[in-house]
């Protein structure tokens, strides 16, 4: 099971998880960013800027 | 006719984007991911992008305004479209199309200096609300409520914003309930509705609002699709407050969320938008 990068806590994902999905780490809540689906990797996902939005 | 390809512009997989890649596997299409930290667009020639159509979900307004410019250039199909993404990715442009149709919104001013931007503050009447042009969530609105705190939110603004920030955008503050409307806009239907309720004058979902289901009334339907049709029509959301005289429209949004609003309502948004993005697809095949 993948760590999180933030908190080292495991982080359980989905089978189906995609390149570029957004999960949450169960510990620290840091919002964390799948960057590979095979072998399953995560990373801390970008701050939110300025111009994020709808 | 087979299914269209359809490319999906993004920037990361939320649950909207992943709720929106299940709708398409739904139909039998399967799209091609495009990230936008991955692209490189080469201005002078167009290429086989190997899509007939690209949904754009970009979640920051300038990269999704910019790569729809080029897709634009080179005839690739949107949704939604350049246009619609210049336009309500700015809330001075939203403005003036609104009014241009004559869609009810807050009276708004523009005004370029921290003077005539207390001028425009005075003339609209306290409270009133700062906008910045470009931004999303209910980030960065200021309520103002007397000359003093317009003094000081302007200085500051002015001193330590970035240019576009010294682009004063002033709204008449609408004494609203406790809550406003978020529609979903399709093509020429409005499709569900949502109340997002909050103690906070700002009842943005993405700030806590509560979603309840809304019924769209034929008032909020005819109102929305004008709205949706003002900016250029497409898949779009937009919000209203119920003011003391009716309704407004406050803004139209172009790469909508719509998480909370599924279970809320009863309708499946995301298999409506696919039918949405075939549909364009098969008139631009045509075109």
């Amino acid at each position: 099971m993948p760590k999180c990068p933030e908190c080292d806590a495991e982080v359980a994902v989905g089978s189906d998880a995609v390149k570029g999905e957004i999960v949450a780490c169960p510990d620290c809540g840091a919002e964390l960013e799948v960057t590979e689906a095979v072998p399953l990797t995560l990373a801390l996902a970008p701050e939110a800027e300025e111009d994020w939005g709808e | 006719m087979s299914e269209p390809r359809v490319g999906v512009l993004l920037s990361r997989v939320r649950v909207e984007e992943k709720l929106l890649l299940e709708a398409f596997a739904k139909r039998g299409i399967e799209p091609v991911i495009i990230d936008d930290r991955e692209l490189v667009l080469a201005l002078e020639g167009a290429p086989d992008l190997g899509v007939d159509i690209v949904v754009e979900r970009c979640i920051q307004h300038s990269r999704a305004l910019y790569a729809l410019a080029v897709l634009d250039a080179w005839g690739v199909p949107s949704v939604n479209t350049f246009e619609v993404a210049d336009v309500c990715g700015n809330k001075l442009l939203t403005s003036t199309r609104l009014t241009r149709d004559g869609v009810p919104s807050p009276r708004t001013r523009l005004a370029f200096t921290p003077e005539s931007a207390l001028r425009a503050i005075e003339e609209l009447g306290y409270p009133c609300v700062l906008k910045p042009l470009v931004g999303s969530w209910g980030r960065l609105l200021s309520k103002v409520n007397d000359r003093d705190a317009a003094e000081a939110i302007l200085e500051h603004k002015d001193v330590l914003g970035t240019y576009i920030h010294s682009i004063y955008y002033a709204q008449e503050y609408v004494r609203k309930p406790d809550r406003d409307i978020r529609a979903f806009v399709i093509g020429d239907e409005t499709i569900a509705a949502i109340y997002r309720y909050s103690d906070h004058w700002v009842t943005n979902t993405a700030r806590g609002a509560r979603a309840v289901r809304c019924e769209v009334t034929t008032e909020i339907n005819d109102l929305c699709v004008r709205a949706a049709h003002a900016v250029g029509g497409g898949v779009l959301a937009v919000d209203l407050l119920e003011g003391p005289d009716g309704l407004l429209v406050n803004e139209v949004n172009y790469t909508m969320e719509f998480r909370n609003s599924i279970d809320t309502t009863g309708v499946n948004i995301p298999s409506r938008v696919v039918d949405y993005v075939v549909e364009r697809a098969a008139v631009a095949a045509r075109a």
